[in-house]
């Protein structure tokens, strides 16, 4: 998959976002392993310089999750990010989103630094992280209520936005009452009815059945590119970053470092089963093995995993 | 239909008991009234306004001493829930203080407040402050992280954060907590009215005893256990099944 120059598939609108150049005006070739200076013009949207992150564990001493992750991120861009578990490819979505500081080094986000959340980059968790007590609608409104947007345009952005999920209907039920799908398309709902330039995804199909998943991926490709967003994927498995990602992004395991990266450049849409993306997939899953046999192996020999999840105190 | 039935053959059994013993004047009837007597007295004291105006002070007090309890009582338990010093030192003083009854406060509210409402009220608070404070503080901690991140990712922060994700989020956790504080508060007022005696129904119960009118005495008991029952059964019933509705949580049993 060497090929830079991108198709631009009729069928998809050009964004029309102020800030995003049109799609297929790529900055060059992708170059492999460690990305280009920070410093580069035109900003990224989204940029990580040399971020590293270290725990205590709770033998007390420090465990290195993350070591000096550098990648830029256009806008607009699909990235995905493999990698095997404990590889610290969640913590460094919590990074983006400033639920979590790094040890040192810089997350910038259009070029200025990133302390702390902000609605400009909106997480979309692993487990939904939708709130039971309020509606399908409370929830897709619940950030612009937050921003003190005035009533009458959250619902009428909630409309919009739950009819985009094709969800239109259940806005009144309680998440309880959907199912694992219907929650995530919730979830992706409100992190876009706050508009966000950046749409991170912490694994979100992972629990959802195979039918499910392929109708949310061919759901996701079309809101990317009906609003050009820019989309930071973390996932573990490697077929659903391909069939996705303009570019993949895999990290070794822990510590978590760019191992490599792969510009994917097949035509959209694309569906899991197309023999190119299984293609694609292979040559990203060959370079991953040796990291997920090294994940195992620690497993095995720590006897229990330590703990580094995204959630722990820092 | 079964469920009624086994309810009224216990009730009357237990009433049939009640007219047995009393019809047997072990001791005598002064001692040990009649149902009806009790009925009877229920009924001037309804008639006479005693008991509705003791009802209404005492719900007034136990409402308010309640309602400090639960705004203290959760920004303290969120406070230790959230603060590693806090949790180390008072978490276990807050522990070892809930094995004090709050009627141990007396003393020291008669001297701090003087003899009226706000000593009655001190007590009350003592009473479901702890319960309350624990609850909102166990509650934090069992609450998912996700919902603070994901609250935070969307925006909430401070005051925001706490009232519409925090808060919510901990509910379900802390009903039960609440419930307890309510009783306790309840409890505290009664034995706090029977000491200090201005109105309410823990006075009229001790007006009961001074006149030896042990149907009185019994009728204030039943009004306070309906009382109860009735925060309990209504109240607190339907905010346990607003949850449950809400979250999807299975009732339970």
């Amino acid at each position: 998959m060497s090929a830079n120059a991108r198709a631009v598939p009729g069928r998809y609108p050009v964004p029309s976002s102020p800030r995003m150049p049109a799609r297929g005006t790529k900055l060059g070739p992708v170059s492999l392993g460690e990305s280009s200076a920070p410093a580069m013009a035109p900003v990224s949207k989204v940029g990580l310089s040399e971020i590293c992150l270290s725990y205590k564990t709770q033998s007390g001493e420090r465990l290195l999750a993350l070591d000096h992750i550098n990648l830029q991120v256009r806008a607009g861009e699909f990235l995905c990010i493999v990698g095997p578990s404990g590889c610290g490819k969640s913590t460094l979505l919590h990074l983006i989103a400033g639920l979590h500081s790094q040890t040192s080094g810089q997350v910038l986000v259009d070029g200025h630094p990133v302390s702390g959340p902000g609605t400009d980059r909106i997480l979309i968790f692993q487990e939904h992280g939708l709130f039971p007590w309020l509606t399908v609608a409370e929830n897709v409104e619940f950030g612009m209520k937050m921003k003190g947007i005035p009533k009458a345009e959250r619902q009428e952005r909630t409309r919009y936005y739950l009819k985009l999920v094709h969800l239109a209907k259940f806005e009144k039920s309680y998440i309880h009452q959907l199912s694992g799908g219907m929650r995530q398309r919730v979830a992706i709902a409100r992190a876009l009815a706050t508009e966000p330039d950046v749409l991170l995804m912490d694994e979100p199909f992972a629990a959802l059945d195979a039918q499910t998943r392929d109708l949310l991926h061919d759901e996701l490709e079309r809101i990317w590119s009906e609003t050009g967003r820019t989309i930071i994927f973390v996932t573990h498995n490697v077929r659903e970053a391909v069939r996705l990602g303009d570019r993949v992004v895999l990290l070794t395991f822990r510590p978590g470092r760019v191992k490599n990266e792969f510009p994917v450049s097949l035509p959209r849409p694309r569906s899991l089963e197309d023999p190119e993306v299984a293609m694609a997939a292979r040559e990203v899953l060959d370079e991953l093995r040796d990291e997920i046999n090294r994940s195992l192996e620690a497993e095995y020999q720590e006897g229990t995993k330590p703990h580094i999840e995204p959630g722990v105190e820092v | 239909m079964k469920r009624a039935a086994r309810y009224i053959i216990f009730y009357s059994a237990l009433l049939a008991l009640w007219v047995i013993l009393a019809k047997l004047k072990i001791w005598p009837p002064y001692l040990f009234p009649t149902p009806w007597g009790v009925a009877e007295a229920l009924y001037v004291g309804f008639q006479d306004h005693t008991y509705l105006i003791a009802i209404a002070v005492s719900m007034q007090r136990v409402l308010i001493g309640y309602a400090i309890s639960v705004v203290l009582g959760m920004i303290l338990g969120l406070g230790v829930a959230s603060n590693k010093f806090l949790e180390e030192t008072m978490g276990g003083l807050l522990v070892s203080l809930q094995s004090l009854p709050s009627i141990c406060w007396w003393p020291l509210a008669l001297l701090w407040f003087g003899l009226n409402q706000n000593a009655i009220l001190f007590v009350v608070v003592m009473g479901s402050l702890l319960s309350v404070t624990l609850a909102m503080e166990d509650g934090r901690k069992q609450m998912p992280k996700i919902f603070g991140q994901a609250g935070r990712n969307l925006g909430a922060k401070g005051f925001k954060l706490f009232w519409y994700v925090l808060l919510p989020a901990s509910l379900p956790f802390i009903v039960s907590g609440l419930k307890q504080g309510w009783a306790f508060a309840w409890r505290s007022l009664i034995t706090a009215e029977m000491l200090y005696l201005s109105l309410g129904l823990g006075q009229v119960l001790m007006m009961g005893r001074d006149l030896n009118d042990m149907s009185a005495v019994i009728a204030v008991m039943l009004l306070i256990i309906a009382l109860g029952y009735i925060i309990d059964g209504v109240v607190f019933k339907s905010m346990e099944r607003h949850l449950q509705n809400k979250w999807g949580l299975a009732p339970a049993n």
